[in-house]
C-alpha cells in the first residue's frame, strides 16, 4: 500500500449528505479489472451526461477543482454497496483524503486498506469547511496525519482521530495480509480449541 | 460473569487476538462468496497465496447472471458475463462449493446460505457484499467487507475489526393487515435515518420481531445496512431452529441437539445494556414506500410528496430538492396518484417464498395494469421451483407478470437488466439511489404485497383494500 505522506492540496466540496457508493462509482464499473485507471469513473453519473460530455455545473469540472487532492462532503459520505471501485475511483484520480461528518462503516474500512484517509470533523466544521471551498475554489487544505490535524490557510487546526493501527499501516504502507500472518500461530491456537463453527468434522 | 448482549457473546466467541489499542482480530466461521469478487482472488494470486480454509467458504453467482434464461450467453455484455465465470473458476480452482448457474440450488448468496442451513447461529459470516447483515436473522453477526478484506479472509480466515458499539431496535404492536417487515424496517429507517446506526451493531428485539416468521426477519435485518448499521441481528428462537432443522448444511441427529442447546444461550441477558435504544411501535403503521434517492426517504402510502420549503434545515431542504428533480414528483402530490412504468418483485430484500406468496395473494385474478411492465425473480433455484409447485408462477404469469430466474437482476443491474431512464419503477429491492436500478431509473421501495398493488393498478396504491376486496378482473390489457 502507498504510504499516506503529508497532504497539502486543493479540496472538492461535495455539498450533500449521503453520497452513496453508486454514486462514487456507477455499478456497471464493477466488472472492470482493478488496472483500470478508475479516476475515469468517478463520480461518472454526476460528472458526465449520457453523451459522455460534461457537466459543467459539477465543480470537479471546473479547472480551480480538477486537481483536487482532498474531498470535503456531508454526512454518510460512501454509505450503500461494499464496492471497494468506489475506494479507487478516488484513489486513482488522485484523491488522498476524505472530510466528512461520518462515512459508511464499510467505505471507511476499504478506504484505510488503499491509502485513502478517512477523516472525519464535526458537522459545523465540516459545514465551515464546505462554505469556504465554495467561496474561495481552489483553495488549499493541509492533512497531517502524523499530528492528526487538518489546518485551513485562515489558521484555524481541527484535530481528528484515527484508529491507531489504521495509522501505523497507513503511514508505513504495511500490507494487512502480511502483517496478520505473522500472527497465524494465534489463528491455528484458536482452531485448535476446537470452539470454531461448524467443527472441522461436521465440514467433511 | 456480568450481563452481556447477544451481540458481545457471539464477538467473544471469535477473538484470535486483540492489539492494545484494541483492534481485534475475528475468527470467520463461514465465508459467503459471489461473482463481484474477482479482484480478491487477484489480489491473493498477485500475493501468490491460496485459500486457508476452503471448506469454510461458499460460492454461488448472482451479481452477473441473467434471469431470462441459464446461459451466461444471455448476458449480453461479455465483460459482465466473464465475472460470472471467473467465479466459477476462482471457487473451483480453490476447493471451494459452489453452485453454478445450471445447478437448480444457485441464487442470491443471502438466500442460499440460509436456505442450505450455511448459516447458523452464533456464527460469525462475512461476504463481499453489503447485505451480509441478513444472515444476522438466524442469531449470527454477519456483516459485509470489501475486496481487500476479502481476499484477507481467504488468505487468514479472520478479519480484523474494531468493535461497534450496540443498539437494541425494540418493536410493538401488531402489524396490520398488508403491513410487513418491509415496512417496519423502512419505518425503521425513516425514523434513525440512513446514519442513524453507523458504527452500531442493531439487535432487533420486542415482540413484533419475535412475531415474525424467519423470512420477515431476514428482510429486517437485510436492511440493516440502510440504516447505516454495521450488522442486524435477532436472538435465535424455536423460530430459526424451527426453520433450520433439516436443512442440508445444518447438524443432525446428536449434533443438532448438541448446536440448540448452545444456541438457546445465545440471547441478551436480562440486565445487558445496549449503548442505545430505540423503540417503535407499528400497531397503526401503513404499508412504506420511499419517495427519495435515499431510503430514509419513506412515508406511508396514505402520505403526500413533502414539500422541501416545509424544511427549516437549509441542508435538508436542498437534498429534497435535488432527489424530487431527480424523481420528478411535484410536492404535495398523494403518493397514491404517482404512476408507475415498471414492478420489480425480487433482490435479497424479498424474494422469498412468503414474499411471493403474498404478491401472488394480491394478483390473482387481477391484470398488470396497461403499460406497465412487471417481473418476478424469485431468490433461488429452490424458491422459484416452490413457487412453481403452488401454482404462484402460473398467478403471474397470467395476470401478465414476466416470471424468471433466480438472480441480484434489476435490484443493482449489474447483469444488464435495467430500468430505462426516466423510467419510475415500484421496487421490492432496498436501495433507491440515483441510478441504482440503471442510470437515470427512478425507484420507489415497497414491499412485495405494495409492488403487487403497484403493478395491478398502474401507481403506487395502498394494497390493503385490495386484500379484502374481491378482484375485479380489468379489461385494460
Amino acid at each position: 500500500m502507498e504510504r499516506f505522506a503529508l497532504l497539502d492540496a486543493a479540496a472538492l466540496p461535495v455539498d450533500r449528505p449521503n453520497v452513496d457508493t453508486d454514486q462514487i462509482v456507477p455499478a456497471r464499473y464493477l466488472q472492470k479489472p482493478r488496472s483500470d485507471d478508475f479516476g475515469a469513473y468517478l463520480f461518472r453519473d454526476l460528472r458526465f451526461a449520457a453523451d459522455g460530455h460534461e457537466i459543467p455545473s459539477f465543480l470537479l469540472n471546473q479547472p480551480a477543482y480538477r486537481g483536487a487532492r482532498i474531498v470535503v462532503a456531508q454526512r454518510n459520505f460512501g454509505c450503500g454497496s461494499s464496492r471497494e471501485h468506489a475506494v479507487w475511483a478516488l484513489f486513482d484520480y488522485g484523491i488522498r483524503a476524505v472530510i466528512a461528518p461520518s462515512f459508511g462503516d464499510i467505505f471507511a474500512s476499504n478506504a484505510l486498506k488503499n491509502g485513502l484517509l478517512p477523516v472525519v470533523l464535526d458537522e459545523p466544521v465540516v459545514a465551515g469547511l464546505l462554505e469556504q471551498l465554495v467561496r474561495a475554489p481552489g483553495l488549499h487544505l493541509v492533512v497531517d496525519l502524523q499530528a492528526q490535524e487538518v489546518r485551513v490557510p485562515d489558521g484555524a487546526v481541527h484535530r481528528f482521530a484515527v484508529d491507531p493501527f489504521a495509522k501505523h499501516c497507513l503511514v508505513e504502507g504495511i500490507d494487512e495480509i502480511t502483517y496478520t500472518l505473522s500472527l497465524l500461530p494465534a489463528i491455528e491456537a484458536y482452531e485448535a480449541r476446537g470452539e470454531v463453527l461448524p467443527s472441522a468434522k461436521e465440514l467433511q | 460473569m456480568p450481563p452481556t448482549t447477544l451481540f458481545e457473546k457471539i464477538w467473544r466467541r471469535h477473538v484470535v487476538h486483540e492489539r492494545d489499542d484494541g483492534r481485534t482480530l475475528l475468527y470467520v466461521d463461514r465465508h459467503l462468496v459471489q461473482d463481484g469478487s474477482a479482484p480478491a482472488f487477484a489480489m491473493l494470486r498477485q500475493r501468490d497465496l491460496v485459500p486457508r480454509m476452503p471448506e469454510r467458504a461458499f460460492a454461488t453467482p448472482d451479481h452477473y447472471v441473467p434471469t431470462n434464461s441459464r446461459s451466461l450467453a444471455d448476458v449480453r455484455d461479455p465483460e459482465a458475463a466473464r465475472m460470472a465465470q471467473a467465479l466459477r473458476d476462482d471457487a473451483t480452482g480453490a476447493g471451494i462449493r459452489f453452485f453454478g448457474i445450471d445447478d437448480p440450488r444457485q441464487g442470491i448468496i443471502h438466500l442460499i446460505g440460509p436456505e442450505q442451513g450455511l448459516s447458523q447461529p452464533g456464527m460469525l459470516i462475512v461476504c463481499g457484499d453489503s447485505h451480509t447483515s441478513t444472515h444476522g436473522a438466524l442469531g449470527a453477526l454477519a456483516f459485509g467487507i470489501g475486496a481487500s478484506e476479502v481476499a484477507h479472509v481467504l488468505a487468514t480466515q479472520t478479519i480484523w475489526q474494531q468493535r461497534p458499539r450496540t443498539l437494541r431496535v425494540t418493536v410493538e404492536g401488531t402489524l396490520g393487515s398488508g403491513v410487513t417487515a418491509k415496512d417496519v424496517i423502512l419505518a425503521i429507517i425513516a425514523k434513525i435515518g440512513a446514519a442513524g446506526a453507523a458504527g452500531h451493531a442493531i439487535e432487533y428485539a420486542g415482540p413484533t420481531v419475535r412475531a415474525l416468521s424467519m423470512e420477515g426477519r431476514f428482510t429486517l435485518c437485510n436492511m440493516s445496512i440502510e440504516a447505516g448499521a454495521r450488522a442486524g441481528m435477532v436472538a435465535p428462537d424455536d423460530t430459526a431452529f424451527a426453520y433450520l432443522s433439516g436443512r442440508p448444511f445444518a447438524p443432525a441427529g446428536e449434533a443438532w441437539q448438541c448446536a440448540v442447546r448452545d444456541w438457546r444461550t445465545l440471547r441478551s441477558d436480562d440486565d445487558a445494556t445496549f449503548d442505545r435504544e430505540v423503540t417503535l411501535d407499528v400497531s397503526h403503521l401503513a404499508p412504506m414506500v420511499t419517495w427519495g434517492n435515499s431510503p430514509e426517504d419513506a412515508l406511508p402510502i396514505t402520505g403526500r410528496v413533502p414539500d422541501p420549503r416545509d424544511v427549516d434545515d437549509a441542508e435538508r431542504r436542498e437534498a429534497m430538492q435535488r432527489a424530487l428533480t431527480y424523481m420528478g414528483l411535484t410536492p404535495g402530490m398523494p403518493l397514491a396518484e404517482v404512476t408507475v412504468d415498471r414492478v420489480f418483485i425480487g433482490s435479497c430484500t424479498n424474494s422469498r417464498i412468503e414474499d411471493l406468496r403474498l404478491a401472488a395473494a394480491v394478483v390473482a385474478g387481477r391484470r398488470v395494469a396497461k403499460g406497465v411492465e412487471a417481473w418476478v425473480v424469485p431468490g433461488s433455484g429452490l424458491v422459484k421451483a416452490q413457487a412453481e409447485a403452488e401454482g404462484l408462477d402460473r398467478v403471474f404469469a397470467d395476470a401478465g407478470f414476466q416470471w424468471r430466474f433466480a438472480g441480484c437482476s434489476m435490484c443493482l443491474a449489474t447483469n444488464g437488466e435495467r430500468v430505462a431512464p426516466g423510467e419510475r419503477c415500484a421496487s421490492t429491492s432496498n436501495r433507491n439511489f440515483v441510478g441504482r436500478q440503471g442510470p437515470g431509473s427512478r425507484t420507489h421501495l415497497m414491499s412485495p404485497a405494495m409492488a403487487a398493488a403497484a403493478a395491478v393498478t398502474g401507481r403506487l396504491a395502498d394494497v390493503r383494500p385490495l386484500l379484502t376486496s374481491a378482484p375485479a378482473v380489468s379489461a385494460s390489457t
